[in-house]
């Protein structure tokens, strides 16, 4: 069996973004880069079912992005996955889902892949399109918002989550595509043999050019803060005084501090 | 200018949010037609073109199918915009819908700018300003970012049929966990989000929800690493409240979490990053390290 999984390099989402000289996406100095939360349980459930089934499955991962992102390459490689293809791309951030979808369909195409497994969405661009639109370009089964995950028999049946805490049971044919949601499983953390055990696999580097086909879609036309929609009282400084000062504020505004 | 709205089922009722669908179509100024896998019992209040096809034969999730069913509708209608919620129906059928059109997509809608869309980025905290090329544009929409319209009226109904093989195969639903502990009743309510730094400070959390006589909640993240039961969960998969007074102790405020609690009476925030999105409801952000702030609070209640 072969295995994908796609992940993403985003930043840390306590930073503070500022708009790039493109004015359209941020800048990315001073930010730190990690993968993507979603993309972790991607990772994980790979693992986890190469080792269900005797290790026997190859696991490859790839990362579309400038050079930075083989820093996630190698923690995916750390967590268990067998090789790597990094996708060079210094100007992914200005791609829209549909050419990121179709770069990583151009690489898959030819590989025969049973299985890929992608985060539900990204933190930082968060269309949730790029996995579902590779599994369309490559007519393979899919589902998305996945919680739970079981292989069988030559088939995936998964829990999708719904809103109101429903959730949807979906068997899948393979190959197949599946979009995974926060808390599917537990991510491992690497361990420190993992990590020397890694440095020794191969990460693969191919040119977007080779495999860019597609004109965008999307303009991206601008980047900025949302509207200050809050009105509220920020209180910054001291805790004690934050402490008296909320306090007072909570005895004035309602009924329940007395 | 038209827009196609596809609108949603579950257990065969039409889900309230697919209004949301016709509040954006009046804001943009489109006319609408509506595209429904449900069943003629369970109708739309809207007096405009509904292609319905019978969810009985296509299932409520079934998008190999429902995705040909919205091309056919599409082809017939030649929208400008084909729009859905976006929920786990929406983002699940969008993406497909929009490489069958080879059309752009642009996912979360949350407001109509000069010349565009605005959409959220870097998890709510920024927006951006996108614009779709090409004839046909696919949307989702934010939910709860337009507020719903009912048209009313009765339907003029067209019948969709298509046919098809499908990937996949719907085995049926599974009910939400009950409810460990029933939030709606509090009066007081303090979450824990993941800026709490890990498990152990739970009691810490506990303890303020303690002294001010409330209950305890959490947000996803803290659920899903397993350091709060879910029947604590406070957003859109766990409990929608509305407490006097809810205390959010380092949650960054995600969309889903928002929907659940921004109808609370009063509403304080303790989180580290000034721009964090829960900013947006808060009537008081505590600028400041939850576990700081928290016990020094608690201490002072006390006395």
């Amino acid at each position: 069996m072969k295995i994908l999984v796609c992940i993403k390099q985003v930043p840390d989402m306590e930073s503070r973004f500022r708009p790039d000289s493109t004015g359209v996406w941020f800048a990315e100095t001073d930010l730190a880069f990690r993968v993507n939360e979603y993309d972790e349980y991607a990772i994980e459930q790979a693992v986890r079912l190469k080792e269900q089934l005797g290790g026997e499955p190859e696991l490859t991962v790839l990362s579309v992005g400038p050079d930075r992102v083989v820093e996630g390459i190698k923690k995916a490689l750390s967590m268990g996955c067998d090789r790597a293809v990094h996708v060079q791309d210094n100007s992914a951030h200005l791609k829209d889902p549909w050419q990121i979808a179709s770069v990583i369909a151009a690489y898959a195409e030819g590989e025969g892949f049973d299985l890929i497994f992608t985060g539900l969405q990204s933190l930082d661009r968060g269309s949730a399109q790029v996995g579902v639109a590779v599994a369309e370009i490559l007519n393979y089964a899919c589902a998305t918002t996945v919680i739970g995950f079981e292989y069988a028999d030559g088939a995936v049946t998964v829990r999708r989550e719904l809103e109101g805490g429903v959730k949807g049971i979906v068997k899948l044919k393979m190959p197949a595509l599946v979009t995974c949601q926060l808390g599917l499983n537990q991510p491992r953390y690497p361990t420190l043999p993992n990590i020397m055990k890694a440095k020794k696999k191969e990460i693969r580097a191919i040119a977007v050019s080779e495999l860019l086909r597609e004109d965008a879609r999307a303009v991206m036309e601008s980047f900025y803060s949302p509207p200050k929609k809050g009105t509220g009282i920020v209180l910054e400084g001291d805790v004690a005084d934050q402490v008296d000062r909320l306090i007072g504020i909570l005895k004035e505004k309602t009924a329940v501090v007395r | 200018m038209k827009a196609l709205l596809v609108g949603e089922c579950r257990d065969g009722k039409l889900l309230e949010y697919s209004y949301e669908l016709f509040g954006f179509a009046s804001r943009l100024g489109a006319e609408t037609a509506m595209l429904l896998v449900g069943n003629q019992a369970e109708l739309p209040s809207y007096g405009g073109t509904l292609y319905l096809a019978d969810a009985g034969k296509y299932g409520e999730y079934n998008p190999d199918l429902h995705k040909r069913l919205v091309l056919a509708a599409v082809e017939r209608e030649r929208p400008d915009y084909v729009v859905f919620a976006h929920s786990s129906y929406g983002w699940d059928l969008a993406p497909r819908v929009a490489a069958g059109l080879k059309a752009a997509q642009l996912s979360e809608v949350v407001a109509l700018v000069e010349g565009g869309f605005e959409l959220p980025c870097c998890s709510q905290k920024m927006r951006r300003k996108v614009k779709p090329a090409g004839q046909v544009a696919v949307l989702t929409l934010q939910m709860g970012a337009f507020p719903g319209e009912k048209p009313g009226g009765t339907p003029q109904l067209q019948h969709l049929d298509v046919e098809g093989e499908s990937k996949v195969e719907f085995l049926g639903y599974e009910p939400a966990e009950p409810k460990g502990v029933d939030l709606a009743k509090a009066e007081v309510i303090v979450s824990a989000g993941r800026g709490i730094g890990k498990a152990d400070n739970v009691p810490v959390i506990a303890a303020l929800a303690k002294a001010l006589g409330g209950e305890l909640g959490a947000s996803r993240p803290v659920v899903d690493g397993g350091w709060i039961e879910h029947g604590h969960q406070v957003g859109t998969t766990g409990q929608t409240v509305s407490p006097k007074l809810y205390i959010a102790c380092g949650i960054s405020g995600a969309i889903q979490h928002l929907a659940g609690m921004k109808k609370s009476g009063f509403i304080v925030a303790i989180n580290k990053d000034k721009d964090a999105p829960i900013g947006e409801v808060a009537d008081v952000l505590v600028v400041a390290d939850v576990m700081q702030f928290v016990p020094a609070l608690t201490a002072k209640l006390a006395k």
